[in-house]
């Protein structure tokens, strides 16, 4: 650790990490259990990314996301029950049971949505770094984006203006070595997307995105950087998605082998976390166990919240479209 | 905002845009102009002239040729508090964009249940007749009007290209202009200062008693001509300028039907799948048994916008072939 990061930092990316870990294994039951409608893609093994990022943020720094993005809500404060309302498709979610999934958001909590686009979060992320800088704030603009998304244009087109403009964002690649179902080795001759980050002007970072430590002093320096006017920098951060990309299966697939999957589960973010909580005599083992039980119940209550809530009345399908 | 309507010039197209947008940079401290050459060239038509000279760097922006991040920015910027001015060359360039005009900027307000407001201006340039051949030259206007979240105009005159483009400005929808390089030295009067032009209103620009012409962006003035042609047939032609595509002014369009009986459809865009056909449904729907012809429509044919002078000349719809269908229409 380059500085001594305090414990109530740590404490809180843990707890951030529970969070979403608990919230993403309910969810999927959920979905296979049929009370969730549409395509689920969940953030189980990527949850180190989402809060060491996360912690260093205000309400009024600005992240986009994914199709994989209820961790960048909840790591961004998102509340159980508007999230669990929204991807059951009632009108209390945070998009009024519009956007599901792939597009819950909340922009009072600087969060532009999930969405469903792969490369569609760089270029908005891109205009709210520059709306930042062009209203003279501090803040930043976090774009979180796929090993995949590394290949869309759009991020090219973004990762070049921000660079051009110096603008405060930080392009944050969630490498978890698949584009859906293709393997990172055969969508980019590459193995390190941060090697990208050069032809753009602009650092690039690697670090253990499993480790929420690393990821955390890797973005706080990123952030530094961009809030110093210093522009962007690419964080990659090298992970895992224990389950499918869409869905919940997570073994047994034809396009990844259990081996890999083991591996990356014996370096599980949360475990990590404890484990060094508890060597550091920060967290026991057994208020981590009371964390993991607060949160279920949190989680039980946002379910419960969402099933005890209406679906959108039908004059509502026409509302929204214009201001 | 008090409308200055005082003292009107007889200004270019061009001028009037150059205006418009001058009036919205001083309207709005939170409006900037993001695009390809607008600063430093203002503008590849010009219509930027002396703004980066009077608003300075940090409302003009120069961007790389990368229209997606364009447009992406203004989505991010709008969002984020931001009214800005997004400026996309050529409308056909919308194929380098259209996830983000399509995908995010017309459904982000929508797909986040009315939480986000975008009030993005798009200037966009369409239209053939310089013989800058299939990907310079297109009237695409349909592609975006079937998008719900968007709005979209088609300003043909130079006060209304200055008030359309205001009122794009004010509105807190993402609303796409859609401009006419052949109009750009088309002279009218302007009013100075600020004034705007309600959005989703035709202009009925010409009376008349026995046949409607609703003509999109250019061709109102080749529908104009057309009218006095016709008038030696004893067609009395009522001429119709939607302004807005989205929301379309359905009941203007209605209520001059039902005054004339006929009605002819004119766009520069290709017929089939144009936006000529849109209108037409709406009035059989609405107006059917009013009519006393089929509804006509006339575009260009299915083919890409071609380079030859000669072949260009025949695309494009002109007085003559408006006069022409309208005369097939009436069997005169």
């Amino acid at each position: 650790m380059s500085k001594q990061i305090s414990d109530e930092v740590l404490l809180d990316i843990h707890r951030r990490m529970v969070r979403i870990r608990i919230f993403e294994e309910t969810a999927g039951k959920l979905a296979e259990d049929g009370k969730i409608p549409g395509a689920l893609h969940l953030y189980v093994g990527e949850e180190a990314v989402a809060c060491g990022v996360m912690v260093h943020l205000s309400n009024k720094d600005w992240i986009t996301s994914t199709h994989r993005g209820h961790g960048h809500l909840i790591a961004k404060g998102g509340e159980f029950d508007r999230m669990f309302a929204e991807l059951f498709g009632r009108s209390t979610g945070y998009c009024k049971g519009k956007g599901g999934s792939m597009h819950v958001s909340n922009l009072d909590l600087g969060m532009l949505g999930a969405n469903g686009i792969v490369g569609g979060g760089p270029p908005i992320a891109v205009g709210a770094g520059f709306s930042n800088k062009f209203r003279k704030t501090k803040n930043v603009s976090i774009s979180f984006f796929g090993d995949g998304a590394s290949n869309e244009g759009a991020f090219h087109e973004a990762a070049n203006m921000a660079a051009l403009y110096k603008l405060p964002v930080i392009f944050v690649c969630e490498n978890n070595g698949y584009g859906e179902y293709t393997p990172q080795a055969k969508h980019q001759a590459i193995v390190d997307v941060a090697d990208r980050a050069s032809g753009y002007g602009m650092p690039g970072v690697i670090v253990d995105g499993m480790d929420a430590v690393a990821v955390y002093e890797a973005a706080g320096e990123a952030i530094e950087r961009a809030r110093n006017g210093e522009g962007p920098t690419l964080l990659e951060c090298k992970t895992y998605r224990y389950y499918d990309h869409v869905g919940v299966r997570g073994m047994g697939m034809t396009y990844r082998t259990d081996e890999e999957v083991e591996y990356w589960k014996g370096r599980d973010p949360i475990d990590m976390m404890e484990a060094r909580l508890a060597e550091q005599g920060i967290l026991s083992a057994k208020d981590a166990a009371a964390v993991h039980e607060e949160v279920t119940k949190q989680v039980q209550a946002g379910v419960e919240f969402a099933e005890s809530s209406p679906m959108p009345t039908p004059e509502s399908l026409l509302e929204d479209v214009y201001a | 905002m008090a409308e200055a309507l005082e003292k009107p010039r007889t200004l270019p197209y061009v001028s009037a845009i150059n205006e418009a947008v001058r009036e919205v940079l001083k309207e709005y401290d939170n409006s900037f102009v993001v695009g390809e050459d607008v600063a430093g060239a203002g503008g590849v038509y010009g219509y930027y002239h002396g703004l980066l000279d009077e608003f300075g760097p940090e409302r003009m922006y120069d961007t790389p040729i990368s229209e997606e991040g364009i447009i992406g920015l203004g989505v991010g910027a709008a969002a984020t508090g931001c009214r800005p001015i997004v400026d996309l060359m050529f409308m056909d360039f919308m194929g380098e964009c259209m996830d983000e005009i399509a995908n995010q900027l017309a459904k982000m307000r929508y797909m986040f249940g009315g939480r986000a407001t975008l009030p993005v201006t798009m200037l966009t340039m369409g239209g053939a007749g310089a013989s800058l051949a299939a990907q310079h030259s297109q009237s695409l206007e349909a592609w975006i009007c079937h998008l719900p979240g968007l709005k979209v105009v088609m300003p043909t005159t130079p006060y209304d290209a200055k008030g359309l483009i205001i009122s794009a400005a004010r509105d807190d929808n993402p609303v796409i202009v859609c401009l006419n390089k052949m109009s750009l030295a088309i002279q009218g009067e302007v009013p100075e200062g600020s004034y705007s032009i309600p959005l989703g209103e035709a202009n009925v620009v010409r009376q008349g008693s026995n046949f409607t012409i609703v003509a999109l962006g250019r061709m109102l003035h080749e529908a104009l001509k057309a009218a006095e042609q016709l008038k030696e047939f004893g067609i009395d032609a009522e001429v119709i300028d939607p302004r807005t595509l989205q929301p379309f002014d359905t009941a203007t369009v209605v209520k001059s039907v039902r005054k004339t009986h006929r009605l002819l459809i004119v766009h520069e865009a290709v017929r089939f799948g144009g936006f000529g056909g849109e209108i037409a449904a709406q009035i059989q729907e609405e107006a059917f048994d009013y009519l006393d012809a089929p509804v006509g429509r006339v575009g260009a044919p299915f083919s890409p916008v071609p380079f030859s002078p000669a072949l260009e000349a025949i695309y494009v719809p002109s007085a003559d072939s408006i006069v022409a269908e309208a005369r097939k229409l009436l069997g005169l």
